[in-house]
């Protein structure tokens, strides 16, 4: 992405010096074009982006009232309160623990049902298909389905524990379960996203290096570490910091499996600033926890761009 | 001879084995990724009584289904989900196509700033802008409309970004042709740019698509009346006030819910494939 357009501006400074010839009218011209090609885009994003982007920061540095109207100024105090505050950490390490785990499971998985895909074998499309379908799962019917698979009577796992006589457990009350309970459900959500570009990578990947390789005797597994993830690391790094954006911002499966319980263990950063705001009216407190959660996905996103650019690579 | 023919016996019942453990791993992982849409389908056809006992056999009825249509506004829910994400998938593919030409093919003072402003966008996540973005639609009356969840949302820095890579790819020979013949940029946009990457206008109509029907956060703080709520705010609604006990018509909604958007996904499979490569490899 930042590559194209390093090219682009390189066109640009070679147009500037056509540009003479031309004479200024065209530019001129140009100009009126750009305001009304790009006036819409860039009001819509003035309202809905960046004008609530700096009404937050601004929020975060008072005290609000109930109706979110800004009263009194306390500098960077909302932060400090905010960083000592023990449910506040404690939520933000829920979110981290849930982050990791959805990550890591999301990118294993993933590729466990790419590497599957992508053989040569009969009927191998159907399960491509059957793979990529979660994608089309929307939030709420996939945390309807989980609700129901951890249902503590009639749910799909105790109802298998108990064939197996396995103990069933209270998936939905236990705390520690049930932040198992969501990283599944998450997890299960991403694997169709996760599969389609995991596997157009492996498809990418020249079919010479598994031949060179099964000439020379070597193990599957021996192929799947040297071969396949070197050749498909960039992939592999662009779903992960994918998953781990949309992770930190998860709200619609905590909001309706958990609502941030039991005893506050699935809490989620994005959960909280929504309870905070919408459902205790303190504004003020909720402004900081948004700044803090657009510092992390700040960070995330400059990564993931700095890397792409230079695209990691084998 | 014999050994050859040895040799042969033992290569095929190796392949046998291997495809055996091939097959295998397929169905075990399809098992696992169907598997909550099958239990879901399943239980939809269950009587309540038997679900509410705990027990998972009984003799399948459709009685579920006619309740949740009957009963329930998730008809509506549904109807209300085609319109939004419509009106914003025509609204994202047309703005952000615009700008996208504007990147690409205009010149003009502060474009790299402005391009630099469009690409901070992707920083900033929607959920941390939702306080100020709530107070901005409720003071301009939009709360409870169509409008609510389509206006924040007819542009987007993905989309610019996508179709300005598409449009870079076209070749200048184009442009320069077009030029000399007089065309005006809009009809440069329309008749030539637009055609020559409907491959990438079509991957985003559908990404569009996708993500503004699984929108979640802002259905649900800003509709109050099932006469707009999508199916997202739906199922919370249903979901929240249904006793528990009526998890067969839940399931049935979901059911409901679940069949357009997974055949919209079969449909536009390759569309997607391609874009999501796109993503990941520039």
């Amino acid at each position: 992405m930042l590559k194209s357009f390093e090219e682009n501006q390189l066109n640009d400074s070679k147009v500037l010096t056509t540009e003479d010839a031309h004479g200024k009218s065209k530019r001129h011209s140009d100009t009126l074009y750009a305001i009304l090609f790009l006036g819409p885009s860039l009001l819509l994003l003035s309202v809905f982006v960046f004008y609530p982007m700096l009404k937050t920061l601004y929020m975060s540095f008072f005290l609000t009232n109930n109706f979110g109207q800004t009263t009194v100024f306390v500098g960077l105090n909302n932060y400090i309160s905010i960083l000592k505050s023990g449910s506040f950490l404690s939520s933000l390490a829920s979110t981290f623990v849930y982050v990791i785990g959805v990550m890591v499971l999301t990118i294993v998985m993933g590729l466990a049902l790419a590497v599957f895909a992508n053989q040569k074998l009969r009927g191998i499309q159907f399960f491509r298909t059957i793979f990529s379908s979660t994608m089309g799962v929307s939030v709420s019917v996939s945390a309807i389905f989980f609700l129901f698979v951890f249902n503590p009577t009639s749910g799909l796992l105790n109802q298998m524990a108990g064939l197996l006589h396995l103990p069933q457990l209270n998936w939905m009350t236990d705390p520690h379960l049930a932040m198992i309970t969501v990283i599944v459900s998450t997890v299960w959500m991403n694997l169709g996203f996760t599969f389609l570009v995991l596997f157009g990578a492996l498809q990418a990947v020249p079919q010479s290096l598994y031949d060179a390789a099964n000439i020379e005797g070597a193990s599957k597994p021996y192929q799947l570490f040297k071969i396949t993830i070197p050749m498909i690391s960039p992939s592999l790094f662009f779903v992960g910091i994918v998953t781990l954006i949309g992770a930190f911002k998860s709200f619609g499966l905590i909001d309706l499996m958990t609502a941030g319980g039991p005893n506050n263990a699935t809490n989620l950063l994005v959960y909280r600033i929504y309870q905070d705001a919408f459902l205790n009216g303190n504004y003020s407190q909720a402004s900081t926890e948004s700044i803090i959660l657009t510092i992390i996905i700040a960070i995330m996103t400059i990564i993931q761009f700095k890397v792409l650019e230079k695209r990691v690579n084998y | 001879m014999d050994i050859a023919k040895n040799t042969q016996v033992t290569s095929k019942s190796k392949i046998n084995v291997s495809s055996i453990l091939q097959y295998g791993g397929l169905i075990i992982l399809a098992l696992i990724v169907m598997g909550p849409f099958l239990f879901g389908l399943w239980t939809s056809f269950l009587p309540t009584n038997s679900i509410a006992k705990g027990s998972l056999s009984g003799s399948l009825t459709i009685d579920n289904y006619v309740a949740a249509i009957k009963t329930t506004p998730v008809l509506g829910y549904l109807f209300n989900s085609f319109v939004v994400s419509i009106l914003r998938t025509i609204g994202e593919v047309f703005f952000c196509s615009l700008a996208a030409y504007a990147f690409v093919f205009l010149k003009f003072k502060g474009r790299n700033v402005i391009f630099y402003l469009f690409l901070a966008t992707m920083m900033l996540p929607f959920e941390a802008e939702v306080i100020p973005n709530f107070m901005t639609v409720k003071s301009m009356n939009l709360l409870n409309t169509y409008s609510v969840m389509v206006i924040p949302f007819l542009t987007s820095a993905f989309g610019t970004f996508m179709l300005r890579q598409a449009f870079l790819q076209m070749p200048k020979d184009l442009k320069e042709e077009s030029d000399i013949e007089g065309l005006s940029h809009f009809q440069y946009y329309w008749h030539v740019a637009l055609p020559y990457s409907k491959i990438t206008l079509l991957t985003l109509a559908a990404y569009s698509f996708l993500s503004s029907w699984n929108e979640y956060l802002w259905p649900t703080l800003t509709t109050f009346s099932d006469k707009y709520r999508t199916v997202q705010a739906g199922l919370r609604q249903m979901q929240s006030t249904e006793t528990f006990n009526n998890w067969g018509m839940i399931m049935a909604s979901a059911i409901i819910v679940v069949i357009p958007t997974l055949v919209i996904l079969f449909i536009g499979q390759h569309f997607f494939k391609s874009g999501l490569n796109d993503g990941s490899v520039k």
